[in-house]
């Protein structure tokens, strides 16, 4: 076959078949692939809420409500209750003072406010150094585990800052970052606590009942 | 040219990295370790295969003046095509390159051998010579991630070798790719002098 000459109609021609083309196959794709993204990805988040928090008995997932920090942000929260009490939460925290941008982390606290356990859902750290953070934090060496403290007491900073947790070696960027990321889940979860405390469920239903009651009796 | 001497071609007379020099931006971003290397290389291959033949095969539908917007679409479906298998089939993989699958789509590699190769030969040929520049491609990004793994971390394909404490960080950052790269292209010039 002979190559087609470079006239206006031939180039409009072509470049519109093959961009149609690649949307068709695009469009063909994405309805093969979304459904296992959306399930690997619901599974993964799934996964980290069962690490960080107590056992629990309802659809944290499904319960999920969203909560102010101190800094003016809102983060979603999934609350895990046991036998219909709240046991823990699973905060899902970020933040964007990381060395390669955002990170992501999955932070569990028990209903006293201490740390369970996290998870790095997301992060472009530095590989073999800010990449650490996922065991560092965790591993009981000096100064360095996290788990089990509590925040009551303030926040996390690194022994840099003051605080009272060793930084990742050659990564004290990461681990501010990090911390940071912790302390705005801990002030997302208290900030909550303390408002659910304000307006109270039961009091909020009886309220709406007694108003209730009194529009039935006139 | 045999189709044996097409796929050779690429792999060691004109390998992408070593000796064309091609594609160095996702080469020194991924090799951070052997694993991420191999998987950069091989999503890579498939797009190099893909988009030659496809290329091969519309050679003569596209008109000249058009033939780099042309091209262009076709190597960024096939990109997306990877991308979004990957996220759907292997995830620990695209949270590891996901960044830099797109970038195959701008990859000189991809565009150059379209250019030079698939636009004048037939399918067939085009295929092997994808095939060929990929293979290339994905030696060169595993050889580079596991030297660096190894000097870094003391890590090979994820296992341990030596103390952590032995490895040196520079490999694992930005300028030991550097170095690791340039200390590999000599090695590789004077063994195909030999």
């Amino acid at each position: 076959m002979e190559k087609l000459k470079s006239s206006l109609p031939n180039m409009l021609l072509s470049l519109t078949i093959i961009c149609m083309s690649a949307g068709a196959i695009l469009a063909g794709v994405n309805k093969v692939t979304s459904e296992p993204i959306a399930l690997s990805k619901a599974a993964a988040l799934e996964k980290a809420i069962k690490e960080v928090t107590p056992e629990f008995d309802n659809n944290p997932i499904k319960d999920a409500y969203k909560a102010v920090t101190s800094d003016g942000d809102s983060l979603l929260i999934y609350p895990a209750n046991k036998d219909g009490k709240q046991v823990g939460v699973a905060v899902d925290s970020n933040t964007k003072m990381g060395f390669g941008g955002e990170i992501k982390v999955i932070v569990g606290f028990d209903a006293e406010g201490t740390l369970i356990n996290y998870s790095v859902l997301q992060h472009a750290e530095t590989p073999g150094l800010g990449s650490k953070m996922q065991e560092w934090f965790r591993t009981d060496k000096n100064n360095q585990n996290i788990l089990g403290k509590s925040l009551t007491n303030g926040n996390l900073t690194v022994s840099k800052d003051g605080g009272d947790v060793d930084a990742i070696t050659a990564s004290t960027i990461t681990s501010r970052a990090f911390l940071n990321a912790i302390n705005r889940a801990y002030s997302a979860y208290k900030g909550t606590d303390s408002r659910t405390g304000a307006t109270d469920s039961t009091t909020g239903a009886t309220v709406v009942d007694t108003e209730q009651k009194g529009g039935d009796n006139e | 040219m045999s189709k044996i001497k097409i796929l050779t071609n690429g792999i060691i007379k004109e390998n992408p990295i070593f000796v064309l020099l091609l594609g160095m931006c996702p080469t020194l971003g991924t090799t951070s370790s052997a694993i991420n290397g191999l998987g950069m290389g091989l999503a890579t291959t498939f797009v190099l295969v893909c988009s030659n033949m496809a290329i091969s095969a519309l050679k003569n539908l596209i008109p000249d003046q058009v033939r780099i917007p042309g091209y262009i679409v076709v190597i960024a479906t096939f990109v997306t095509v990877v991308q979004m298998c990957m996220e759907a089939f292997v995830p620990a993989l695209y949270a590891s390159l996901g960044l830099f699958i797109p970038l195959i789509v701008v990859n000189c590699i991809v565009l150059g051998r379209a250019e030079a190769f698939a636009a004048k030969n037939g399918i067939i040929s085009s295929s092997f010579d994808g095939l060929g520049m990929g293979l290339g491609f994905s030696f060169a990004l595993t050889l580079l991630g596991t030297v660096r793994e190894l000097l870094g971390t003391g890590k090979f394909f994820g296992f341990s070798i030596m103390p952590e404490e032995y490895g040196s960080l520079i490999f694992v950052l930005a300028p030991g790719a550097f170095i690791v790269l340039g200390f590999l292209i000599a090695i590789v010039n004077k063994l195909r002098k030999v």
